[in-house]
Order: C-alpha cells, then sequence, then structure tokens
C-alpha cells in the first residue's frame, strides 16, 4: 500500500491522550465495577494506540508486537476482573467498589 | 590412605539411615545398622593399624578437602592418624562397638529403639571427628557434636522430668568448659595464625619458652575445657546426674570415651603444656583434688550406677594426675584400660538394673551371684582391673602413675601418699559395690528372667560383649604398655612387675601391695558389718553420720551451685522489677514507635479502590510536573 | 478520514463511561475499538486492526456483555446509576484530568519539528517474523500470563459454582 495520508505523529499521540484521560476520567467517576473495568480498556487502547501510531512513525513493526502483548494483557486482566466482579455481586449484592472496603488496614 | 574416610563416614552412614527412615525399619535391622555400622568401622581400624605398624608408626594423613573458606582463611578437612588417635579410634570404635552389641539386647524392650542407636551412632561419629581431625576446630566440632549426643541421649527416657533436668545440667555445666575452650582456640589463632594441631605445637616448640605467659594462658583455657568435658573439680557435678540415661549410654558416653576426651585434649596438646610449669602443676592439683572427693563419695553412695560414675570420674582424676606430673604415657595407658574395664562394669551394672526391673539401690539387691553369674564374673574382672589387682590391665597403669607421682622431684612423696590412699579408697568402694550386690542374701524382690528375652545375661549375645571386654580387663595392660610408651618417647618409664622383681624397692613393692590391703580392709568391714553390734557402733556414731551425708551429697558442690549460682540467677529474672528497667526502656519506646507509624500508616489503607486510583493518578500527576519543569 | 474516526472514538468513549446502562456503555465501547481499528489501518498496521475487532470487539466486549447479562442488571441498576453519579462527584476527577491534559499539551507546544506517518504498511509477516525472534521471551512471558489468568479466573468462577450448586 503506499502512502496514502500524511498525520503528524503529534495528532496521533494526542488523540491517545485523549483517550486515556476519558479513560482514567471513568475510573475515577465510576462506583460500578464493570463501567471501572469497561474503562480501564479505554485506556488500555489509548496506550496501544500511542505504540502502534510510534511503530507506523517509523515503519517497524515493533509497535505492532507490543500491541500484541497488550492484548494479552487485556485478555488477562478481563477474564480475572470479571471473575472478581462475579464474586463480588454474589458475596455484597452490590457492583459498588466503596463497599468492598474489607481490605482496609 | 583411601580407606580412612570410611571409619568416620560409616557411623555418619547408620545415624543417617536411621534419622531418614524415621524408626519405621523393624528392630533386627535396626540393630545390624547401629551396631554393624560401628563393627565394620572397627574392622577397618584394625586395618588401619596394621598398615600403621607395617609403616614403622609413619603417620596416616586423609586426602585433604576444602571445608570452608573465609577470605583468606581457608579451613581444610582431614584425618590424622598418628599413635595417639590410632589408639583413641581403636578403643572408641572397639568398645564403642561392644558397647553397642550389647545394647542391641540391653534396650530391646524399649521404646525409640531406632531412635537410641541413631544418637548413638552420631555420637560414634562425633567423637571420632574429634579424635581424627587434624586441626583443633575439627577437634571442636566434634566436641561440641559429643556434647549433643549426651545432652540427647542422657535425657532419652524423655517422658521423666528428672532425666530431662539432668540432661540440661549436663549440657550447661560442660558448656561452662566448652566457653574456655573456646576462648583458647581463639587465642591460637590470634597467637599462632593457624588451628592446626601439628603447625601450631610446632610453632610453641619454636618460638615459646617456659617464660611466655601467653602459652600458660592458653594451657589453662584448655585445662578449663577438659575439666568440663571429663567432670573434674570443679564441673564435676554433671556427671553422676547423666547417669539418667540408659546403661549403654554411661558405658560408652560416660565412662569409655566422652569423658576422657579432656585427657585427650590435654595428651593432644603434650607440646604445649610442657612448656608451663603452672599449667601442668593445675593439671595435677585437679586430678588429685577430683581423684580424693569422688573416691570418698563413692564409698557411701546407695545407686549402683553413681559408684560407677563416682568412679569414674576418680579414675579420670588419675589420669589428669598422671599428665600433670609429665607421665604422658602412664595417665594414655590408663584412660585405654580403663575404657575396657569401666565399660564392662557398667555393662554388667546394667544386667543387673534390668534384672532387678530398674532398681539401682544397692541396698535392696543382694545375693544375685546365683541368679546372675555372667555379670556377677564380669563386675569380679571389672573389679579387679578397677582395684588394681596385680597382672589385671588396671595394674599396669595405675602402677605406672603411681611411680611416675614418686619420680616427681619436688612434692613427689606428698603425691604418691595421697595416690595411694586413694588406691586403697577406690579397693575399698569397689568391693563394697559387690559385697552389696552380689554376695549375701537377698534383700529385695528378684524377678524371674525368661530364658528368651534379648537381655538374658546368659545367653552367647549378650555373653560376648562381656567375654571380649574382660579378657582385655585382664590382659590388656601386657600387651599396650610398651605400645603406649612410644607415643611420649619415654622410653625410660619404668613397668611396673618387671621394676619390682629387679629393683625389690619398698615404693614399688608397697605400690604393688596397696590394692591388696584395700581389697581386704573391704572384706573384713564387709564381714563385720554382719554383725549387728558392729554396724549400730558406725550408724549410730554422729561424726560417721554427718560424714555419710556430707560425702554422700558430693562434698557439697551441687548445694553450693546451687545456693551461689543458680538461686541467684533465677531470682534475678523472675523478679518483677527486672521487667521494667532502662534496658526494657529502649525497645518499648522503639515499640510505641513502630505502632505509632503503624496506626497512621494503616489509616491510607482504606480499602476503598477509588480512593487509590485516585490517589495514584494525582501521584503521576504531581510526578510529572516535577519531571518537567523542575 | 484520520479525523473523523478520531472524532468517533473521542465521542463514543465519552459516551461509553458517562452511561448508566452498562449494554448501551458496552456498545458505545465497541464503537470507539472500531473506529480505533480504523486508525489503525489507515496508521499502516492492518494486522493490529484485525485483531482489534476480532478480540477486542470480538472476544472481549462479548465477555463483558456476557456477565452483564448474567448479573441481570435491569432498571434498579440504572436508577442506581444515576443516584452514585452526582455532578459533585465530577468536579475533582474533572479538574485533574484538565491538569493532566494542560501537562501533556504544554509538552507538545515545544515541538516544532511535526514529524509526519505517511502510513506506509507494515506487513503481518514482519510483525510475525518479529515477534518470534527479538521478542520471543516477551512471547513466552505473555503466555505464562495467560496460564496465570486462566487459573485465577477458573478458581474464582469455581467457587461461584460451587456455592451455587449446594444452594
Amino acid at each position: 500500500m503506499d502512502a496514502v495520508l500524511n498525520i503528524p505523529l503529534e495528532h496521533v499521540l494526542f488523540l491517545s491522550i485523549i483517550l486515556f484521560l476519558i479513560g482514567a476520567f471513568g475510573i475515577l467517576i465510576r462506583r460500578n465495577v464493570i463501567f471501572v473495568l469497561l474503562s480501564l480498556e479505554i485506556m488500555m487502547n489509548a496506550a496501544a494506540l500511542a505504540f502502534i501510531a510510534a511503530g507506523a512513525r517509523w515503519g517497524e513493526p515493533d509497535g505492532q508486537v507490543m500491541f500484541m502483548f497488550i492484548l494479552a494483557l487485556a485478555a488477562a486482566e478481563v477474564a480475572v476482573g470479571l471473575g472478581l466482579v462475579v464474586q463480588l455481586s454474589r458475596r455484597f449484592q452490590t457492583l459498588d467498589i466503596d463497599r468492598a472496603e474489607e481490605l482496609n488496614g | 590412605m583411601t580407606s580412612l574416610w570410611l571409619i568416620p563416614a560409616l557411623p555418619l552412614a547408620g545415624f543417617l539411615i536411621l534419622v531418614l527412615t524415621e524408626g519405621r525399619l523393624p528392630r533386627s535391622v535396626v540393630a545390624w545398622i547401629g551396631a554393624g555400622s560401628v563393627g565394620i568401622a572397627a574392622v577397618i581400624t584394625g586395618y588401619v593399624a596394621w598398615q600403621f605398624l607395617a609403616h614403622d608408626n609413619a603417620t596416616i594423613v586423609s586426602s585433604e578437602w576444602l571445608w570452608f573458606s573465609v577470605g583468606s582463611m581457608e579451613i581444610s578437612f582431614r584425618l590424622w592418624i598418628d599413635e595417639l588417635s590410632l589408639v583413641m579410634t581403636g578403643v572408641i570404635t572397639g568398645v564403642g562397638f561392644l558397647i553397642h552389641w550389647y545394647a542391641t539386647g540391653y534396650m530391646s524392650e524399649e521404646e525409640g529403639y531406632s531412635r537410641f542407636f541413631a544418637y548413638m551412632n552420631l555420637f560414634v561419629f562425633a567423637m571420632l571427628m574429634l579424635v581424627m581431625g587434624d586441626s583443633l576446630l575439627l577437634l571442636f566440632l566434634g566436641w561440641e557434636g559429643v556434647g549433643l549426643c549426651s545432652y540427647l541421649l542422657i535425657g532419652f527416657f524423655h517422658k521423666v522430668p528428672e532425666f530431662g533436668y539432668a540432661a540440661r545440667k549436663a549440657f550447661v555445666v560442660t558448656r561452662v568448659g566448652d566457653t574456655f575452650f573456646l576462648i583458647a582456640l581463639f587465642l591460637i589463632f590470634w597467637q599462632v595464625g593457624t588451628l592446626d594441631v601439628q603447625e601450631g605445637l610446632a610453632f610453641a616448640r619454636a618460638n615459646w619458652d617456659e617464660s611466655t605467659t601467653v602459652n600458660t594462658i592458653i594451657c589453662l583455657l584448655l585445662l578449663g575445657g577438659a575439666v568440663g568435658k571429663s567432670a573434674q573439680i570443679p564441673l564435676q557435678t554433671w556427671l553422676p546426674d547423666a547417669m539418667a540415661g540408659p546403661t549403654p549410654v554411661s558405658a560408652l558416653i560416660h565412662a569409655a570415651t566422652m569423658v576422657t576426651a579432656g585427657v585427650y585434649l590435654i595428651a593432644r596438646m603434650q607440646g604445649m603444656f610442657e612448656l608451663s610449669e603452672l599449667a601442668m602443676l593445675c593439671v595435677t592439683l585437679v586430678g588429685l583434688a577430683t581423684l580424693f572427693i569422688a573416691s570418698f563419695t563413692a564409698l557411701v553412695q546407695s545407686d549402683i550406677k553413681r559408684v560407677l560414675a563416682f568412679s569414674t570420674m576418680s579414675q579420670i582424676g588419675y589420669m589428669f594426675f598422671a599428665l600433670g606430673l609429665g607421665a604422658w604415657s602412664a595417665g594414655f595407658f590408663h584412660l585405654v584400660t580403663h575404657a575396657f574395664f569401666k565399660a564392662l562394669l557398667f555393662l554388667a551394672s546394667g544386667s543387673v538394673i534390668l534384672a532387678m526391673h530398674h532398681e539401682q539401690d544397692m541396698f535392696k539387691m543382694g545375693g544375685l551371684r546365683k541368679i546372675l553369674p555372667v555379670p556377677y564374673y564380669a563386675m569380679l574382672i571389672g573389679s579387679a582391673a578397677l582395684a588394681a589387682l596385680p597382672l589385671t590391665a588396671g595394674f599396669f597403669s595405675k602402677d605406672a602413675i603411681l611411680l611416675g607421682a614418686w619420680d616427681e622431684p619436688n612434692y613427689g612423696g606428698l603425691f604418691w601418699t595421697g595416690a595411694i590412699v586413694a588406691a586403697v579408697l577406690t579397693s575399698l568402694y569397689t568391693v563394697r559395690m559387690i559385697a552389696l550386690t552380689f554376695w549375701g542374701e537377698p534383700r529385695g524382690k528378684t524377678y524371674e528372667i525368661s530364658a528368651d528375652s534379648l537381655w538374658n545375661p546368659n545367653r552367647v549375645r549378650t555373653v560376648m560383649p562381656f567375654l571380649i571386654l574382660g579378657v582385655l580387663s585382664i590382659f590388656g595392660g601386657w600387651i599396650g604398655f610398651e605400645f603406649t610408651k612410644q607415643l611420649f618417647n619415654e622410653t625410660e618409664a619404668p613397668h611396673g612387675l618387671l621394676y619390682v622383681i629387679q629393683h625389690l624397692d619398698f615404693v614399688p613393692v608397697l605400690t604393688f601391695l596397696i590394692p591388696l590391703l584395700g581389697i581386704v580392709l573391704g572384706i573384713l568391714f564387709f564381714r563385720l558389718s554382719e554383725d549387728d553390734q558392729f554396724r549400730k557402733g558406725i550408724t549410730d556414731n554422729s561424726l560417721s553420720g554427718i560424714l555419710s551425708k556430707y560425702w554422700h551429697s558430693g562434698w557439697g558442690f551441687d548445694w553450693v551451685y546451687d545456693r551461689f549460682i543458680v538461686w541467684p540467677f533465677v531470682t534475678i529474672a523472675r523478679t518483677r522489677t527486672n521487667k521494667n528497667d532502662i534496658v526494657d526502656l529502649i525497645f518499648k519506646t522503639l515499640k510505641f514507635f513502630a505502632s505509632l507509624f503503624h496506626h497512621i500508616l494503616s489509616m491510607l489503607q482504606t480499602g476503598h479502590i477509588r480512593w487509590y486510583a485516585f490517589t495514584m493518578f494525582g501521584g503521576i500527576l504531581i510526578v510529572l510536573v516535577l519531571v518537567m519543569w523542575v | 478520514m484520520f479525523y473523523i474516526a478520531a472524532a468517533i472514538a473521542v465521542s463514543s468513549s465519552i459516551l461509553a463511561v458517562t452511561r448508566k446502562n452498562a449494554s448501551h456503555a458496552l456498545l458505545y465501547l465497541v464503537l470507539t475499538l472500531l473506529a480505533l481499528a480504523t486508525i489503525f489501518f489507515l496508521l499502516g498496521a492492518p494486522f493490529a486492526a484485525a485483531l482489534e475487532i476480532v478480540i477486542y470487539a470480538g472476544a472481549i466486549v462479548v465477555l463483558f456483555l456476557f456477565v452483564v447479562m448474567m448479573l441481570n442488571l435491569g432498571r434498579a441498576s440504572v436508577a442506581r446509576e444515576s443516584q452514585w453519579l452526582r455532578p459533585g462527584m465530577w468536579v475533582l476527577p474533572a479538574i485533574m484530568s484538565g491538569v493532566l491534559f494542560g501537562v501533556f499539551g504544554l509538552s507538545f507546544l515545544g515541538t516544532e519539528n511535526a514529524a509526519q506517518i505517511e502510513g506506509v504498511m507494515v506487513p503481518p509477516k514482519q510483525v510475525g517474523e518479529s515477534l518470534f525472534t527479538t521478542y520471543l521471551l516477551g512471547v513466552e512471558l505473555a503466555g505464562v500470563l495467560l496460564l496465570g489468568a486462566l487459573v485465577g479466573a477458573y478458581h474464582l468462577g469455581r467457587r461461584y459454582l460451587d456455592e451455587r450448586r449446594e444452594e
């Protein structure tokens, strides 16, 4: 494929930052565990985007390799995270993470 | 010499097998492993001895292994066989094997059969390391190892609290001596720069003379260690209590081998001791004092094993006495013969105790001669050697010691008289013990011994150790002395019997007659005591009552230590004021701050995950700002 | 093309984190992911774009949906969400996000020489070669991580099933 477009690297990274901040914002405002996990996915995608953009800038495959690692990480995280969600709703009959404060010192 | 390492390795292997199987092996297998490993070690020792003599007494050295290295210092690990350690190795494996053999029957009805042999094998291993090691560090390793085994075996019947107490006492009291020993090691390393025995002695010979203070201090500290291990005054109080262990243990550890480790140590360090007159005098005096006190105490004991324990103390006193006088070969030779006859005596007493169902009070025995013929004759032979009847093994060694005392230039007469009196006492308590146990009429209950019980003293299997030890007790003196004399380059030492015949001087003759006198006196007393009038005359006498009480308690050493060391220590440790002193305050302050910070920190741990996320977010923000603009 | 996709990604992700109904939020998330896949494709990473759709949108989000349906979140949960999402709570996170955005923005302002991305395609073959040579260790570590996740998820889920069976 030939070069079809010319996008400045900064713009892509800017998009990545915006997505990342939206994810972080979501984590901070939501109390429902499912939404927290969802926000986490958005943050991870933002990071993946940054990697891909950097890889594309230099025309190297490393960025995509990193993306794959992030994918594996996301899969693992979701599996355990959702398992915890299920347990949480069983034990406390709620999805409110502020109620799961038995971990306090 | 390639097979040398097998000698200590075999008992160690036996120990490991017995420990790792955790007592799941059948008893017959345990017996084979336990006694067999020591037996094979004894055979190899015999082979080594043969090689040794065949090669004109050339020192045999095993190959050298690196034990550990610290900085530039490398501690190697090597077995060293010269005359001295060969004799000791022979005694340990030979007598040790016989005692193991006996124990296979003796312990057959006890719990923890496998545990017992595991400890015993470990003991033999440690003792061999003590004897065969070429450096003082290896010697110390064995020294502590036998101490540990002694502790474990004294408290073998761990269900009886008093036995556990006796074991602790033995451990703590010998520990006092061990501390002296350790300080001596530090001093030697500091001054000489090596812990190798031969190098150390060579250094001392080359650089030190009679006026070297360090040498005297080292020797006195070594003596302190030897005194603790060998139960001499003033650290002797643990040995009588150590009789709580099973009788084979008393025979092996507390009569034949471990308690003579102190004698071995002093003989090993001969080159240093010879340079210090003061240290030699101290050795002599310690020996003589122990000899006296222990002999008198043995005279009034009622427990048969305690009699033997005090007797062991006094005989080791003889050894120290001889070493201190410079009669090295005589002292060391006495060690060997003593191992033979004292082991025999202990084994015989063990049979008696089993036959009486663990009754050890001699006043409840009597008349056992007919029921237990084999132990009776064994005890007769052992006692004859102990009392130094002419031509027995004990005679040669003790005779040599007495003559050595006479030859001492300064206080020879005094020392000789003391030793002679003690010899009479030895004969007396020996006769008393035999008389109370075997002669006369039965005073207590005896039990039927079933013919097939394993420890039955009349079976061949049990008789063999008695027989071999008995033969050694009688004839051991004939072969051994010439050999031991070469150890210390003494060609001039007088040989008892020949000397008497050749010179007919009054001193040797008297030495010759003294034990006989003691035995005659003993028998006389025994006959008289059957007469009520005479007995009353003695027991009602207040002086004899007090004396007997005093002697019975071992001259009050236990009482003194209890009052002046144990009691204040325990009292101070238990007082309440002790809990709030300044030292505690420091730690309390520490604890206060630790828990304060803990509380502050634990307040951060709210358990709110969003709070965590929030703070993390903020933290990252702060870090970023700092990185970019600061 | 890129800017359209970027606008869709941003707006749909904002919607995703603010929805009160979990199913709706997940559908917006799918939209975000699809937009991102487009951007990946434009940046010359078709393989990553395909994976984004297949694994992220296809597998992970479906897993989310399964859980949401299993937990059976109905109108009550929507009402509860609106109770939890009060305007007052937005302030501090919004300020912090704004500050962070400012920090990043300032850091970009300094750079004048804007690098261009020409969108040259990096073919999957090249990615695979790099993945199994240079990053072999990383692949194995990822494998271990997935195994751990598998065991962990199984453990957590099994206790849930056991308890359920007892009822």
